[in-house]
């Protein structure tokens, strides 16, 4: 059965508050944040988790130039990922790669960009840039990584909204289950904090976090929350089926146990809990594992007042009784939402618990809200464990999409 | 409008576009594509940049004149000079 089974051989990331594992983890056990203040066109000052990587390390600066930024986020956790699985990528037979990227949204920012842009010249549409089609495809994110990587298997982006990031794992590992790759880049990005629009349309919807001190901005589970801090981010994985691992002697952080993803079918924006709880069951069924087997689940919240509300009811209707050993956290709270990149990123943050037996905190949690106070919620301290063999990582998103996805110690 | 000004504006353009490019040594009369990584659409980015920065346009048909530094200064220099006579 080792075809069957997946396994994580690299990681590479790029968050507001770090663009490494080790530096992301090390933030995350640290109680520190990654949201800044950034001018946003028409709206001025906002709340952003903005990442700082090196873009030219792994870019000319002309594929800078005429790239996205969610292609150049890509091109770096693809780069950093492969690195850091190790493999002898130049041996590997590129048309047998597959890249899988998800995103919430992608075009959004060039359309602004270039709408912006024909203002200066009254609107004459000759002015408008050669370049818009290729930069706002859908694909473009994972096209520019296949550019820069010299990929030549299926490379496309899975359009989630806020699931996306799951999702990319996990369409990853039904291909590489499929035989149709060999090896898989995949997780989500997001260029999201780069467009007005994202912030306009959270601000009209009376989403839109508010906060003097920025890094206690995004503040999930708290009374005092009062929206979502925009983001963008990246996270993409090595995946390879087992034996192909173990022949290479790649060093293997996780191995997926299971997933799901469903659909509310009830609203454009509000969540739905029990659709949500059917998610996380079925993942835990695809797994074969209880709700009482997963040692840390890692929340969604974004800390809109009724989501968390209705995430924490959905959590509460699985996890809530016989889970004394369940603990459950939020990264949000550190970097704001990364939108397509959330769930991958969110993922990684916690991994290394495997090997640290240590939950992140959630934090800026100052008043627990009553109506999210979880049994097992890990709040504003680290907190040590016996065991971590499971993690449990939820993911959902608007149009009611919802994906869970559960990895495990791997155990040869 | 000299030729050697008209040459200068345009490497101002392709320094902008191809901002790896060594500029240093570029040959005026050799083929800007033979001596630089340009593609066509980098081509496009010149023909805009010139109607952005100098408002001065070149017709598909004409895009061959853009060929090289000698036929970009022989092409529009005298299209910079139609546009300072009419300043």
């Amino acid at each position: 059965m080792s075809s069957s089974r997946i396994v994580i051989t690299g990681i590479g990331l790029t968050a507001p508050n770090g663009n490494s594992l080790a530096e992301f983890r090390a933030n995350l056990l640290g109680g520190i944040a990654g949201i800044e203040r950034m001018e946003i066109r028409y709206m001025g000052s906002q709340l952003a988790g903005v990442c700082h990587y090196d873009a030219l390390r792994h870019q000319k600066k002309k594929e800078v130039r005429v790239g996205t930024r969610a292609g150049s986020i890509s091109i770096y956790c693809a780069r950093e990922a492969l690195a850091d699985s190790a493999v002898a990528w130049d041996a590997v037979p590129k048309d047998r790669v597959g890249i899988y990227i998800g995103c919430t949204e992608h075009g959004n920012v060039e359309t602004e960009n270039e709408i912006y842009n024909i203002s200066k010249f009254n609107y004459d549409t000759k002015f408008w840039s050669h370049y818009h089609n290729p930069r706002t495809v859908a694909n473009n994110p994972a096209g520019e990584a296949s550019l820069n990587l010299g990929v030549t298997g299926p490379c496309y982006t899975i359009g989630a909204a806020c699931a996306a990031g799951n999702m990319g794992l996990i369409h990853a590992t039904q291909m590489l289950r499929l035989g149709e790759v060999d090896f898989a880049i995949c997780g989500g990005v997001s260029e999201s904090i780069h467009t007005f629009g994202i912030f306009a349309g959270f601000k009209s919807q009376n989403a839109l976090a508010t906060h003097d001190d920025p890094k206690k901005a995004s503040r999930p589970f708290d009374k005092a929350r009062n929206g979502i801090v925009i983001s963008e981010g990246g996270c993409l994985y090595t995946l390879e089926r087992l034996a192909d691992a173990q022949k290479r002697g790649a060093k293997i952080y996780a191995e997926i146990a299971g997933y799901h993803v469903n659909s509310d079918a009830s609203d454009y924006v509000l969540p739905n809990p029990t659709r949500q709880a059917e998610c996380v069951r079925a993942a835990l069924a695809r797994a074969g594992l209880a709700p009482r087997d997963i040692h840390i689940v890692n929340t969604h919240a974004t800390a809109t007042p009724l989501g968390d509300i209705q995430e924490c009811e959905a959590i509460r209707a699985v996890f809530g009784e016989g889970c004394p050993d369940t603990a459950i956290n939020n990264t949000k709270s550190f970097i704001g939402h990364c939108m397509g990149a959330a769930g991958a990123l969110e993922l990684a943050g916690n991994l290394p618990s495997f090997d640290d037996l240590t939950v992140h905190p959630t934090i800026n949690v100052d008043d627990l809200d009553p109506l999210c106070a979880l049994p097992g919620l890990v709040l504003n301290h680290p907190r040590k464990m016996a065991e971590v063999d499971t993690i449990l990582n939820n993911s959902f998103g608007m149009l009611g999409i919802n994906s869970t996805l559960i990895v495990k110690r791997f155990v040869a | 409008m000299t030729k050697d000004e008209c040459k200068k504006l345009v490497l101002d353009i392709i320094a902008d576009i191809a901002p790896d490019e060594d500029l240093s040594n570029v040959k005026p009369d050799v083929r800007l594509r033979d001596q630089l990584q340009l593609d066509s659409m980098d081509f496009l980015d010149i023909v805009m940049e010139l109607r952005k920065r100098h408002s001065i346009e070149v017709p598909e048909k004409d895009y061959i004149q853009l060929a090289s530094l000698d036929s970009c200064a022989d092409y529009l220099t005298p299209k910079f000079d139609a546009l300072a006579g009419k300043s």
